[in-house]
């Protein structure tokens, strides 16, 4: 049962991510990483990582693609307009990628062993034990994360006015 | 519930995260619209989010997915940014077409 | 008094630097007070080490330690003992009248305060040449006053001649100053040390072959000779009279040439340990004599016959240190320092009347125009040409009484020869300047003129010594003051040796010493009279160059050593240099070089299509590089 949802559920994230990447209209592009996201929302909930599940819902397909999505609509560039890229660089693209691939599962086969722990715990995606970790032992880096997020705000705010004088 | 870890090996996640990551990587080497090239990283910090959170589950560790929350972090900080940088460079160029950002060539 | 020491060299040094430094924008007097000023301060505290010396024998102080290499030590530090107290009371006496005298001299040239700094960083120099305790220290001060030589010979540096002297001398010195060089290297090897005092103490322990010690004093002689101006490299001398006229009576005179003296005198128990040495010493010292008298005997420039009378009596001083009369040697360099130094300010002088005039045919009876120059160059004339009583005729004499009783008749028949052609030029000199007629144009008689009191005042101080330098060591015979004082003073550094008497100072019975003092002394004034009726009562000119045949033309080409110089050594080392010029520096060299730059280039050129400047490129780039970096960890 869990292994068919996780077959379907990797299935559509693929197809979708691939969408993203050979769709010519941007709008369209942005529909589908949505789609490519729920997918991988699903897998989280598969994984028994619901709060991560949600959280990940509300930031990236709530906030970061309707971002993306305002911007295209901003630049109205939701018409094809994009030039495509000569063959030859798509080849040499592919075969780049593709080489990442096969050493990233060649490394794999050659020498790490993974190995999952026996006595699992149910509860470590739950809400409450992230949170207690998170306020405990990542603390500082939380409010760094705080302090970062500040900074990109000004920053973007200061990047998008029309007549910056600085 | 977690009969996940007992019927479906971790290398299949590592395998989808690879495989997604790597797309996201041909998506940034094949598209020019910068907008769609930021799309491709955050597919590519998906990838890695969704490894983490398989081995988060799979070691019964929190740690990876509170470093999952953090990526998200950083993943809007960035669109946040490279957005606005975007928006800044349509202004100036009319284009949104990384072949037009060579001015370092001249 | 220990404290100060360092002062004596270090005041001038201080005005080199002040008077360089700043001596530009101040005022011509200022430049001249500082530049005479710290020389005068140096000279009465080199007059108190003198008093302290006399008193309670060498001082040394230590300044700090210069470099330490395994064995190697060298310490930055002064040995104040007789000889070199001695010399530090003429460096810096003669060298301050000089520096006042300069200040009427220079007055109206632009480079005054360059004039300045360089004398004094002279001074500073030859100080240290004289006061350091190791051979180290004297090579510093050789280099440093070989600097300054070159720096004040091409004062003028704007005329092409000028320069040329200036290099030739620097050239010149450099070849002697290798032999210097390897003279001390090969001190050290034998001795293991550099300082005086350690190597004449391990003498008897380290007992050294004869062959060794002749070397060494050859290879130290062989420095000695380039700059005290000997034979084969005397030739730079007469040229450095392209410096003004000061820097020839100070360096090219009174100092810095005799600095060769020194440096055997100092190293003298090593040149007693080696009579062959001494030999070579004597013979080079005894032809450099005649040689460069001779040729003096037909020069017609002023500073020219005084330059080569100055090689001739650094010949006649070699002579005296060749027959072991280190004493006499140092005598001579101190009447000489005295008399010379005279002689080429009252030529100065004459020059500065003449609006820079330097041909004594185009000069003549300036005696009524310049009373005080006669009669300063009548008494450096007299007391060069050995006229009784006067310093020449003291120095001279002895140095005779010892060839005498060291070498035999011969070598005293030759260096008399040397002597009698000095007294010879002179007089023709000083007569044919100062008597006759007038025969310059008629701009310059109406422009004569007796030179300032800054001027003539150090003429008439240098006069007086002249007259009394003689006296600082009178023969016993003569029984004149206190005898051979100046002997007495040196005596626990350096005394005269006579090797074929076991190494005691000669004694010649009183009969013989007056008949040789008689028999000089006549000769002397004897020429004196013939050429005061030859050139004064006669009035014979020297005839223009072109119209000398025979033995004077010979002469008055200087025996053509120049172009022979040049034949033989600059010649083919001009010819080689533009060999190697286009072989070995445009061809290899250059071509290396200018190969790796545009090899450089090339590459660049293709590296550059790399950095296109588009991202895609530096993207792909980037994918591979990690492909790259994942094979290397997992493979």
């Amino acid at each position: 049962m869990s292994l068919a949802v996780f077959l379907i559920l990797a299935a559509a994230s693929v197809l979708f991510a691939l969408l993203v990447v050979f769709t010519k209209n941007p709008v369209h592009s942005v529909i589908y990483l949505i789609l490519a996201f729920f997918a991988i929302a699903g897998q989280y909930v598969l994984l028994n990582a619901q709060f991560l599940a949600v959280v990940h819902i509300i930031v990236y397909a709530g906030a970061i693609m309707v971002l993306f999505l305002f911007v295209l609509m901003l630049l109205n560039l939701n018409m094809d307009t994009e030039p495509t890229q000569t063959g030859r660089w798509k080849l040499g693209a592919a075969i780049a990628a593709g080489m990442l691939l096969v050493t990233f599962i060649g490394a794999l086969k050659g020498g790490i062993q993974l190995s999952a722990v026996t006595d699992h715990n149910p509860q470590v995606g739950l809400v409450q034990n992230l949170g207690r970790v998170l306020f405990t032992d990542f603390v500082v880096p939380f409010e760094i994360a705080g302090i970062l997020f500040l900074a990109a705000m000004v920053g973007a705010v200061m990047v998008g006015k029309r007549d910056v004088t600085i | 519930m977690l009969d996940v870890v007992k019927t479906i090996p971790i290398e299949y996640y590592v395998y989808l995260s690879s495989l997604l990551f790597c797309i996201g990587v041909f998506g940034v080497l094949i598209r020019r619209n910068a907008i769609v090239v930021l799309m491709c990283i955050e597919l590519m910090l998906n990838a890695v989010n969704l490894l983490l959170a398989a081995f988060s589950t799979y070691l019964s560790d929190a740690q990876g997915q509170i470093m999952v929350f953090f990526i998200m972090v950083v993943a809007a900080a960035e669109a946040a940014v490279g957005l606005g940088i975007l928006v800044m460079i349509f202004r100036n160029t009319k284009s949104t077409d990384i072949y037009s950002l060579d001015s370092l060539k001249h | 008094m220990e404290k100060l020491i360092p002062l004596i060299p270090f005041l001038p040094f201080l005005g080199f630097a002040v008077n360089g430094l700043f001596g530009r924008n101040w005022s011509k007097s200022t430049v001249g007070l500082i530049g005479s000023g710290t020389l005068l301060v140096s000279f009465l505290l080199s007059v108190a080490c003198f008093n302290q010396v006399a008193a309670t024998g060498p001082i040394h102080t230590v300044l700090y330690n210069f470099l330490t290499v395994d064995s190697l030590s060298v310490n930055f530090s002064f040995l104040v003992d007789q000889l070199s107290v001695w010399m530090m009371l003429i460096v810096t006496g003669v060298g301050f009248l000089i520096h006042v005298y300069s200040i009427g001299y220079m007055h109206d040239d632009e480079g005054f305060w360059k004039f300045f700094a360089y004398l004094n960083l002279f001074i500073f120099s030859m100080l240290l040449l004289v006061m350091g305790d190791n051979l180290v220290m004297l090579f510093f001060g050789w280099e440093g006053v070989g600097l300054c030589s070159y720096l004040l010979i091409g004062f003028w540096y704007t005329n092409k001649d000028f320069s040329k002297a200036a290099r030739k001398a620097f050239i010149m010195n450099r070849i002697g100053d290798l032999g210097l060089l390897l003279g001390i290297f090969l001190i050290f090897k034998t001795f293991g040390s550099v300082t005086y005092t350690d190597i004449f103490a391990r003498i008897e322990t380290v007992n050294p072959d004869p062959a060794i010690m002749t070397t060494i004093c050859l290879l130290l002689f062989v420095g000695a000779m380039g700059k005290s101006a000997q034979i084969p490299l005397y030739t730079w001398l007469p040229d450095a009279m392209a410096g003004p006229t000061p820097v020839s009576a100070l360096i090219h005179a009174a100092t810095m040439v005799t600095a060769g003296i020194y440096l055997v005198a100092r190293c003298n128990p090593l040149y007693n340990l080696s009579p062959d040495a001494l030999s070579v010493v004597a013979a080079i010292g005894l032809i450099t004599s005649i040689w460069a008298g001779l040729i003096g005997l037909r020069q017609n420039d002023i500073k020219k016959v005084l330059a080569y009378s100055t090689v001739s009596q650094l010949g006649l001083m070699f002579v005296s240190l060749g027959m072991g009369a280190y004493v006499s040697a140092m005598f001579h360099v101190t009447t000489h320092a005295f008399f010379k130094a005279l002689l080429f300010l009252g030529a100065g002088s004459v020059i500065h009347a003449m609006g820079g005039e330097q041909d004594i045919r185009n000069m003549g009876g300036l005696r009524k125009s310049l009373p005080v120059t006669f009669w300063i160059f009548v008494v450096g004339t007299f007391a060069i040409s050995g006229f009784p009583l006067l310093a020449g005729f003291f120095s001279k004499d002895e140095i005779f009484a010892n060839t005498y009783a060291a070498g035999g008749s011969l070598w005293w028949g030759l260096a008399g020869l040397g002597g009698l052609i000095t007294a010879i030029y002179m007089c023709r000199l000083l007569f044919v300047t100062f008597f006759g007629n007038f025969r310059g144009t008629a701009e310059q008689k109406h422009h004569l003129h007796e030179s300032p009191g800054v001027m003539t005042i150090p003429l008439i101080v240098l006069a007086i010594l002249s007259v009394a330098g003689g006296f600082l060591n009178t023969p016993h015979f003569l029984h004149l003051g206190t005898p051979q004082w100046m002997a007495h003073f040196l005596e626990p550094v350096v005394r005269n040796t006579n090797l074929a008497h076991g190494g005691e100072p000669h004694h010649l019975p009183e009969s013989t010493e007056w008949a040789l003092m008689a028999f000089t002394t006549s000769l002397a004034l004897l020429v004196i009279i013939i050429s005061y009726f030859v050139y004064a009562v006669r009035r014979s000119l020297p005839v223009a160059d072109t119209d000398q045949t025979g033995l004077t033309r010979l002469l008055a080409r200087k025996f053509y050593v120049d172009e022979i110089y040049d034949f033989l050594f600059v010649k083919p080392t001009e010819k080689i240099s533009q060999l190697l010029h286009y072989f070995a520096d445009v061809w290899a060299i250059d071509g290396l070089v200018n190969g790796v730059g545009s090899g450089i280039k090339v590459l660049g050129a293709q590296f550059r299509k790399l950095q296109n400047g588009n991202m895609e490129y530096y993207l792909l780039g980037m994918v591979v590089g990690a492909v790259l970096l994942f094979l290397t960890l997992f493979m």
